[in-house]
């Protein structure tokens, strides 16, 4: 995606402050939310930081649910706004019916999704177990939002601009998924220049009838089934070309023998694995999905051929690694390490993985 | 308007009326004598008259009238049931130019859709809400709502609503006057003309009130569901005046000091 030249000075700066300062750096025209560890100070930073841009007409509101909150953003993403809301599970969970409707509307908006460890109330720790829900779906219907994982507080103010560009260009809504320590972490980062984000016409928008056109309408009703199949397979074929929108990064993977794949913050301890594994001669390289939806299948089967085993490792009950799996459709062994309610895998435990695995493998050759 | 016509004879006629640029040629999918047509053409002459086509936009709940969009000549969203007034308030946000109205049924209002409605209006949210309430839910085939009157056979109350186990019929509009955020509230009916003239008054100062920035306008039209209530049209009528409208007096409940 393309990148902005900066030429701001880095500041520290925590996370889910870097999100904010992105957005309003990304002209968005409203923000609604409701307040959810980790993710409150998106809402608190906006609420502080707008009234003082005398430039900015953004309207921040806190509404009295994540069902309004959802529903707000639907209102003003189908006026025509560029518009954004955050929250953390159990909040994206009551949003899911907001979302259902805003992506079978068509409506271009972004969800930040700061996860934290559930089923239920679970902890305010952080997460990684609402992939399944970010990506297939999560609410009724045949539908798919376009999903960044972000591994950096740098990624969570870029991913911003990104994933308002993809939301637009394909009138879908977008979400970041970080997991609750991105939101919470303070590092280095250099911002986007404010105003960056030139503004996408939106002339399906209601914004007052006027004599030249049409009224637009904003629905997601399709009563008769040959019109909803119709919308359907419109929607699927958009699922289709954003397949070329897919990105991932990959480490050391050259010379791989054992492959990770990991996302957002796993993936940044698993960086540290492939460097304490090489230092031990192991031959270890890490591919991490950026998008989640659209997910990198096509690359993680090629590597697949050229790999012994491969390690998926997530802060979750394994839940990506069901679309590894998919990609790697059985050439390889495909195994899963993961911690949950908050725990984190260290680099010498997911280590210690490789090398079991290694062991048994070794044992079986013999 | 004011087009004229010849006749074959020669004869020319003058149009004084017609419908207007702001209904749509889509015939009405509502039952005969069903109150949301009436409620729907009063909407769209009152915009017409104050000619505010290029400014208004709706928001369409889910129940009977989900498809008011198809009828409304004017920009318009469909909402998730009850959840209207959520959507209201985030177009009205973006922009704050715009008249923006809400047109709900009781059970989107007042029963899924309570806290989106109590807390727009708390925050004086300068949109219309138009509210319909039957007393039953008619999309869903008649089942109790909770504005069902005491006693009252619907489809999941058969034997008559037991207000020991159902509760009581929810004054809504009685809460909603409370709120300091509301400006205006009223309570109306469209069983005859005189009751259609006063709704089209009430409509006209909701808009004209949202024009200069009061805050809310809430307006119930307390209505009739001849097919959910499993009567003729004219049936309908004498129970609005003799059993609803006693529980749902007609008249405002609040109104502007000045
Ligand atoms: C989330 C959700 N729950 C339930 C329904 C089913 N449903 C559709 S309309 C309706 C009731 C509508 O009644 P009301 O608002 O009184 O409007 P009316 O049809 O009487 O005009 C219900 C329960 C739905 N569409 N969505
Ligand atoms: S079911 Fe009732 S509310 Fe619905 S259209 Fe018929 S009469 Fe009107």
């Amino acid at each position: 995606m393309e990148k902005e030249l900066r030429t701001e000075e880095p500041r520290l700066m925590k996370g889910n402050e870097a999100l904010a300062e992105a957005a309003i750096r990304a002209n968005i025209d409203a923000y609604f939310g409701y307040p959810i560890t980790p993710q409150s100070e998106v809402i608190e930073y906006l609420m502080r930081e707008v009234p003082n841009r005398k430039d900015k007409k953004t309207v921040v509101l806190q509404a009295e649910s994540e069902v309004a909150s959802i529903n707000m953003v639907y209102g003003a993403a189908g006026a025509g706004a560029r518009v954004m809301t955050s929250s953390s599970s159990p909040g994206i969970s009551l949003m899911q019916e907001g979302i259902s409707y805003i992506a079978s509307a068509q409506l271009p908006c972004l969800i930040v999704n700061v996860v934290r460890g559930g089923p239920g109330l679970g902890t305010i720790q952080p997460s990684q177990g609402d992939y399944f829900q970010a990506t297939k779906g999560g609410g009724h219907g045949d539908y798919h939002l376009i999903v960044l994982a972000p591994a950096s507080v740098q990624e969570m103010a870029d991913f911003v601009f990104d994933a308002f560009r993809l939301a637009e260009k394909y009138r879908n809504p977008a979400m970041i998924l970080a997991d609750g320590a991105l939101g919470q972490m303070m590092e280095k980062v250099v911002l986007p220049p404010d105003g960056g984000l030139p503004k996408t016409p939106a002339p399906w928008a209601t914004t007052g009838k006027t004599k030249d056109r049409n009224h637009n309408i904003i629905t997601s009703l399709f009563i008769q089934p040959e019109e909803m199949e119709k919308v359907n397979l419109q929607l699927q074929k958009k699922y289709e070309d954003m397949q070329s929108e897919v990105r991932w990064e990959e480490f050391q993977t050259d010379d791989a023998e054992v492959l990770l794949v990991a996302f957002g913050l796993s993936a940044r301890i698993c960086q540290k694995v492939v460097d304490l594994a090489r230092e031990k001669g192991i031959k270890v390289g890490l591919l991490r999905p950026i998008t989640l939806y659209p997910f990198p299948y096509k690359r993680i089967a090629e590597l697949s051929e050229k790999v012994e085993f491969i390690l998926d490792v997530e802060m979750n009950a394994g839940q990506m690694v069901e679309d590894v799996r998919l990609a790697v459709e059985g050439k390889v062994p495909v195994y899963f390490k993961g911690r949950m309610g908050g725990m984190i895998s260290t680099p010498e435990e997911i280590l210690h993985e490789v090398e079991s695995i290694l062991e048994k493998q070794n044992v079986l050759h013999d | 308007m004011n087009e004229k016509l010849l006749l074959e004879d020669g004869t020319e006629l003058e149009q004084v009326f017609c419908r207007p640029d702001t209904l749509t040629d889509v015939p009405y999918h509502y039952c005969p004598g069903c109150g949301h047509s009436v409620v729907h053409n009063v909407l769209m002459e009152v915009v017409d008259e104050l000619d505010i086509q290029d400014k208004t936009i709706g928001v369409a709940p889910v129940g009977c009238s989900v498809f008011a969009y198809h009828y409304m000549n004017i920009d318009m969203q469909e909402a998730a049931h009850g959840r209207a007034s959520a959507v209201a308030t985030g177009i009205k946000r973006v922009l704050p130019d715009k008249l923006v109205f809400s047109y709900q049924g009781d059970g989107d209002l007042a029963a899924i859709g309570t806290a989106e409605t109590i807390h727009t209006v708390n925050r004086g949210e300068n949109i219309l809400i138009v509210f319909i309430n039957n007393g039953i839910y008619g999309m869903t085939g008649g089942q109790m709502a909770p504005t069902t009157l005491p006693g009252m056979v619907t489809s999941t109350s058969p034997y008559g609503r037991d207000v020991h186990m159902a509760g009581y019929p929810l004054k809504i509009t009685e809460l909603i006057a409370q709120l300091p955020g509301a400006y205006y509230v009223t309570r109306q009916s469209v069983h005859n003309p005189n009751a259609v003239r006063k709704l089209k008054k009430a409509v006209t100062k909701a808009f004209e009130y949202q024009m200069q920035n009061k805050g809310t306008c809430f307006i119930e039209v307390v209505s009739n569901c001849p097919s959910g209530w499993k009567m003729t049209p004219v049936e309908t009528i004498k129970y609005l005046e003799e059993v609803m409208f006693p529980y749902y007096p007609l008249g405002d409940l609040k109104v502007p000091k000045e």
